[in-house]
């Protein structure tokens, strides 16, 4: 069985990954701030390698990537807020279902406002897609603010508190190379092929017998999915969800990951997400407190150079050896 | 009969793009549609190829109603087409382009993708030696992990074809194969057009304005003037028709010193 090989290959890394950290946490040597950087570094990978789907290879333009990240969130805080509870301490197992089940909804929360959003609008040209998407990152920003009216735990302007701490090295790992594994068989294959043709000439790909506006709608519902089950990791990381955090303004963030990674590039976005987390957070640490904010002046000056030194991204079109599609040599 | 088309008519505004065109092709006929610039040949084919909806008329491929349809069912159907300006996915290998046109009719699910089953390989094997044949009938073999863009003009030309074969269609429609050609890249067009007419028992209907390619191998030409079909016949024919001269040439004007004033348009 190919395929039972090819799982166990992705267990590998993740079991290797995720004792080597838990050890060195466990030891000291990693304090408990650069572990919890790291899972956001992860968390922030997988909500980036969603709209390198919908933009790098797909090439739909969205904007409102941070507000389906929210929805799964909101999502998967709330299903565990209500059903973890019921669970004792030890009940490892069925909490661990729990949260696995509320990453899922979170994603498919996603995922089906993503199919809502893409019906009117992805059977016109790609534009439009855009300033929908930003129509409903301000919507769902003015829902998130007022949801304690429909749903009293969701806390809305004064944000969700009370969510258990689950997200852990083993989850954000998992879930990375999870996420890595599906966007790469998934663009490796006929049908990533039908996503790039569709990116590449929309009409010479119907001329092919490629059905646009459903891969264009399974493209972009499959890239929110990711962002949702980013979300629902996230809340369950810091344990409290704030509506700005979700802000239309935050969807550029992952854009920009997207765009200095590379566009249609993997290798680029995993590197360009924890490039972006660390540096951030690195910065905090290094400078002095009185000039923290000029980090936003750092990073900027940095994004325009590498767009001046590499315009198609940090490693243009190559990849990571395990990324490249084996099966095409 | 295998393509027919019934009085097609198609606005652009005001414009009057196709005006009741109709024609017929016979199953495995290599038929040629001529005219001048702006007579609707390619909004002809853009309809056929259901990228635009005709205002009235009826498609019909192999007796079915095709009209309206979207444009992946028509390929679907058996009608494969080349563009004007070349289409090519740019970004994506030689190999993958003609390996996207097997889309519709790989053996495996999305599921199979994701996990790499042994369906997987052994479609994805079996899709890349088949577009590796379509691309050695165009001696494009050896170029086959090089990206599309970076071809040749001529190549390109020629891949953009490989990619329709490799459709399987029953109808080709070629627009414009030989423009930007030179005249032995032009012979050997000919003989390709030849050649795979044969292997792949096709009904080939194309846009040319070379007339040494139309009349070298067209057995049949349809030729158009302001969205309508103005001529038909064999091509010796059609070379001396007085309504194509004229739609060509202009008419001659024998009143006043019987110089030839180019048609009012």
């Amino acid at each position: 069985m190919i395929f039972l090989k090819n799982i166990a290959k992705a267990v590998l890394p993740f079991a290797a990954l995720s004792v080597l950290l838990q050890f060195l946490s466990a030891r000291g040597i990693l304090n408990p701030y650069w572990v919890q950087i790291f899972q956001l570094a992860c968390i922030v990978a997988i909500s980036a390698l969603g709209l390198n789907l919908i933009y790098g290879f797909t090439g739909l333009f969205s904007l409102g990537h941070a507000a389906f990240y929210g929805v799964g969130a909101y999502t998967a805080a709330l299903l565990t807020k209500l059903y973890v509870g019921a669970y004792g301490d030890e009940a490892v197992i069925a909490v661990g279902a729990v949260f696995l089940g509320s990453l899922l909804a979170g994603g498919f929360a996603a995922a089906f406002l993503a199919f809502l959003v893409g019906l009117p609008t992805l059977r016109l040209t790609s534009d439009y897609l855009g300033i929908a998407t930003l129509g409903f990152g301000v919507i769902m920003k003015v829902l998130f603010d007022n949801a304690d009216s429909l749903v009293p735990q969701l806390g809305g302007a004064r944000g969700m508190t009370g969510i258990a701490r689950m997200t852990g090295i083993p989850w954000a790992v998992a879930a990375l190379v999870a996420a890595i594994l599906v966007i790469r068989n998934l663009v490796h294959s006929t049908y990533g092929r039908a996503l790039i043709a569709i990116r590449e000439d929309e009409v010479a790909a119907a001329a092919m017998g490629i059905d646009t506006f459903r891969f264009k709608l399974i493209g972009f519902t499959a890239g929110c999915a990711f962002a949702g089950v980013a979300g629902g990791l996230y809340a369950h990381l810091y344990t409290f969800l704030h509506p700005s955090s979700f802000d239309f303004m935050k969807s550029f963030d992952v854009l920009m990951i997207v765009v200095l990674g590379g566009l249609g590039n993997i290798t680029g976005t995993l590197v360009a997400s924890f490039a972006w987390i660390f540096l951030l957070e690195g910065m905090r640490v290094a400078l002095p407190p009185e000039y923290i904010e000029f980090r936003w002046v750092l990073i900027p000056l940095l994004l325009i150079v590498t767009m001046l030194v590499r315009p198609r991204g940090l490693f243009g079109v190559r990849e990571f050896p395990f990324l490249r599609s084996k099966v095409y040599r | 009969m295998i393509l027919e088309v019934q009085g097609l008519t198609r606005y652009f505004g005001g414009v009057r793009a196709l005006d009741g065109v109709d024609f017929r092709i016979g199953r495995g006929e290599l038929a040629g549609i001529i005219g001048p610039n702006g007579s609707g040949k390619t909004t002809l084919f853009n309809v056929i190829t259901g990228i635009y909806r005709p205002d009235r008329g009826v498609v019909s491929l192999e007796e079915g109603e095709i009209t309206g349809l979207p444009p992946d069912e028509i390929a679907r159907r058996g009608i494969a087409r080349t563009f004007q300006n070349i289409r090519l996915f740019r970004e994506l290998t030689v190999v993958d382009n003609v390996r996207i046109a097997h889309h519709p009719h790989v053996g495996y699910g999305a599921i199979a993708a994701l996990l790499r089953t042994g369906a997987f390989y052994r479609e994805e094997r079996r899709t890349r030696e088949q577009a590796e044949e379509f691309l050695s009938i165009f001696s494009l073999q050896d170029r086959g992990k090089a990206l599309a863009k970076n071809l040749p003009y001529g190549d390109q030309r020629k891949l953009e074809i490989a990619r329709a074969l490799a459709t399987r269609p029953k109808v080709l429609l070629l627009d414009e194969p030989a423009a930007g050609m030179n005249p032995s890249e032009v012979t050997t067009l000919m003989e390709f057009i030849l050649r795979i007419r044969e292997r792949f028992s096709l009904t080939v209907l194309l846009i040319e304005h070379q007339m040494r390619l139309v009349m070298g191998i067209c057995e049949r030409l349809i030729v158009m003037d302001f969205g309508q079909v103005i001529a038909r016949g064999l091509p010796g024919e059609i070379r001396r028709n007085r309504q194509v001269i004229e739609a060509y040439l202009g008419k001659r004007d024998d009143t006043d010193g019987g110089g030839i004033r180019k048609k009012a348009r």
